[in-house]
């Protein structure tokens, strides 16, 4: 029996590859060989996706990108002994430069195991943090959270630890007579930044680590039940999460006695429904209690008056999921990894125009050159690269000019540029910027939860202003006007989406000026 | 079936999806996603038995109802089709399907074929960023999205269609 590797994640399934598995399967039993199918989640190679893998005695292998029409002639070609003739052939995984450069922590796991096995989970050091954890007293946990340097990876880059203190030490207003009261852990994953799928790599490739990683905040804060939020656009995320928890209910890793000892984390998943503005924290605690996604003001914070009123620990998946390695490690091991004080790993995110898209999880410090041309190969166009949005929708564009920067949250922050939740946006020479602040402005009309001025009727003014200056409608008056309407935005709104929409506006201004110019006979940029 | 005959059907299964899931803290998201799932839309006779359960106002139901891109007060086509519209996708040339999408269906986004068979709508991210452009056909997440496999899938959808008849 030879074991054969095809992922089941978004972009391989959105690549074919459940036509790949389910003809592979055919066609081998045709010829009369013996192979067992796992589908795997996803290494992160997206770029040679649907990527097949053979288990040999040297290690798997891999075959990429694979069509079902591929199929007959890899088999004749002996890809179950693991034979490299074949054009598709990769060679060792473990081998292949974009997999081998990355410092994988968070996602040591994607790809190589079953997402739903929890016999594969425990025997790549699975549950390790989780039985660690359920021999430490609450505070010892959160101290560990605190040492290794762990910040919120979401995008705001909170310290993890010193949230969880904040949960751990306040009392729920319906504490009483002796009962703890119900405190909350809730996973933000309405990963809605264009240009990431990280979260969803997590959610799709290793589930029971995002389990894990909540269980253990759950025991570290003293809260009972926890919620993952998710984006309704992760169809296939939704099934392998709800696969995972049922999976590890069944087994007692979650439920009323998790391991025999007596502690008690239940876990659900809530669906969003497609409203961007709820990956704002606050907004999300609203959704969750079935409200119209309407951000509150803060303070109070969350970690004091979340859901439904109650200390609540709101955290990205990606927070979460690096929880049960810094718990197993121990947190000097996860604090060994970065610089400065962006400490540990941070999963990139290639995406866009780029002929090698996928997840590269390094420690901090590469420049974002290294990653578009080292990683990237360049544009999948083949043309210049000019314009790179860092961060999702509210990050800013990046001229070539910047792409020297270090990839640290500081480095970053100097220069006005965030590197929120790790996504890299690339962009060939054809982008036109002026549309690309538009739509900026457009997005945030769509999106903005409307409860503060700025962010709903500025937005809506900001587009009128773009379209006057690029109709060469009283120019530089309206670029003037822009440039006040973006003050205000980023002084005046309540929260990240009014006050961070001028971002990618103001530097396609900036940095791309002749997109703003009246376009001449010959056409503009 | 008879118009009527059908709306008590669906009268029941909506009451039956409210029973299950009302105890549920917050439950108004996953009540008005389990009758999407199952009628497609929200229909405007739920509104009410919603909100006399979970203690609501008409006005708060439908407030939450048009927050929300997800859920539609009409129903859909045979099937949905959503074209993700964000950066990702646009620098690998969603624009230029965005358009095309309209005009090979003859509908703007949230409008529905005259056939009944294709709902067109607009997505912020699949999360498919580095294979774009992205488009969703109901549960399904399709990659490199070209005009001509646009047209593929529209082609698939509506002959699964005539084979169903």
């Amino acid at each position: 029996m030879v074991k054969v590797f095809i992922p089941r994640d978004t972009t391989s399934l959105a690549l074919g590859a459940d036509k790949v598995a389910r003809e592979f399967a055919v066609a081998a039993e045709q010829r009369g060989d013996s192979v067992e199918i796992v589908r795997n989640g996803s290494r992160g190679l997206f770029w040679l996706e649907p990527m097949l893998e053979v288990e040999t005695p040297a290690g798997r292998v891999a075959y990429g990108p694979v069509t079902h029409a591929d199929i007959d002639s890899l088999l004749e070609q002996g890809v179950l002994q693991g034979e490299q003739g074949h054009p598709l052939s990769l060679g060792l995984t473990e081998e292949i430069p974009y997999l081998k450069k990355q410092q994988r922590l968070t996602f040591a796991r994607a790809g190589i195991t079953d997402p739903v096995s929890l016999d594969d989970y425990q025997a790549h050091d699975g549950f390790k943090g989780l039985r660690n954890a359920l021999q430490m007293d609450a505070q010892a946990i959160v101290d560990a959270v605190k040492a290794s340097g762990l910040r919120g990876r979401g995008g705001a880059a909170f310290p993890t630890g010193i949230k969880w203190q904040t949960v751990l030490d306040a009392v729920p207003t319906d504490a009483v007579n002796g009962e703890s009261g119900q405190k909350y852990i809730v996973c933000n994953a309405d990963e809605g930044d264009s240009g990431t799928f990280a979260d969803r790599m997590v959610m799709e490739a290793d589930p029971y680590m995002l389990i894990e990683g909540m269980t253990i905040a759950g025991l570290a804060v003293g809260a009972t039940q926890g919620y993952i939020y998710l984006r309704s656009e992760y169809p296939v995320a939704h099934q392998i999460l709800n696969e995972a928890i049922a999976k590890a209910e069944a087994a007692g890793f979650l439920g009323n006695d998790i391991l025999g000892s007596g502690r008690r984390f239940d876990l659900e998943v809530r669906l969003g429904a497609e409203a961007y503005i709820c990956g704002e924290e606050t907004s999300l605690l609203e959704s969750l209690e079935g409200k119209r996604g309407l951000v509150r003001a803060k303070p109070p914070l969350p970690a004091i008056v979340g859901l439904f009123g109650q200390p609540t620990v709101v955290n990205n998946v990606l927070s979460l999921a690096a929880i049960p390695y810094i718990l197993d490690k121990g947190p000097q091991a996860y604090a060994d990894y970065g610089m400065g004080r962006s400490l540990g790993t941070l999963p990139f995110q290639l995406a866009g125009n780029i002929k090698q898209g996928g997840l590269i999880e390094l420690a901090f410090g590469l420049t974002l050159r290294e990653l578009m041309e080292d990683f990237g190969a360049g544009t999948f166009s083949g043309r210049p690269a000019r314009a790179v949005q860092v961060g999702g929708p509210l990050g800013a564009y990046l001229p070539e000019s910047q792409w020297d920067t270090p990839l640290d949250y500081e480095a970053f922050s100097a220069m006005g540029a965030v590197l929120g939740h790790g996504g890299v946006v690339v962009f060939d020479d054809t982008v036109d910027m002026s549309a690309q602040a538009r739509f900026s402005m457009e997005f945030c009309v769509a999106e903005s939860c409307g409860k503060c001025t700025p962010c709903r009727i500025g937005s809506t003014r900001g587009v009128e202003v773009i379209d006057r200056i690029r109709n060469n409608e009283n120019r530089e008056a309206n670029l003037e006007l822009l440039t006040d309407l973006c003050d205000t935005m980023i002084d005046g709104s309540l929260c990240a989406m009014g006050g961070m929409t001028p971002f990618p506006v103001m530097s396609a201004v900036k940095h791309f000026p002749e997109d703003f110019e009246p376009q001449t006979a010959e056409g503009g940029a | 079936m008879t118009t009527h005959a059908f709306d008590e059907q669906r009268e029941q299964r909506v009451v039956g999806i409210i029973a299950e899931l009302k105890d549920k803290p917050g439950a108004l998201l996953p009540i008005l996603h389990g009758i999407q799932d199952s009628e497609g839309y929200i229909p405007e006779s739920s509104v009410a038995m919603i909100a006399a359960e979970l203690n609501l106002s008409r006005a708060e139901v439908h407030g939450v109802i048009s927050f929300y891109h997800h859920f539609r007060t009409t129903p859909p086509g045979r099937h949905v089709m959503q074209v993700c519209v964000a950066e990702a996708c646009q620098a690998r040339g969603s624009r230029e399907l965005e358009s095309y999408a309209q005009e090979k269906l003859g509908v703007g986004f949230h409008q529905t074929t005259s056939d009944r068979e294709i709902t067109l709508e607009k997505v912020y991210c699949l999360g498919n960023c580095a294979c774009g452009p992205s488009v969703r056909v109901d549960d399904d997440i399709v990659g490199r999205v070209s005009n001509a496999r646009f047209d593929e899938l529209v082609e698939e959808l509506t002959t699964q269609t005539v084979e169903l008849k």
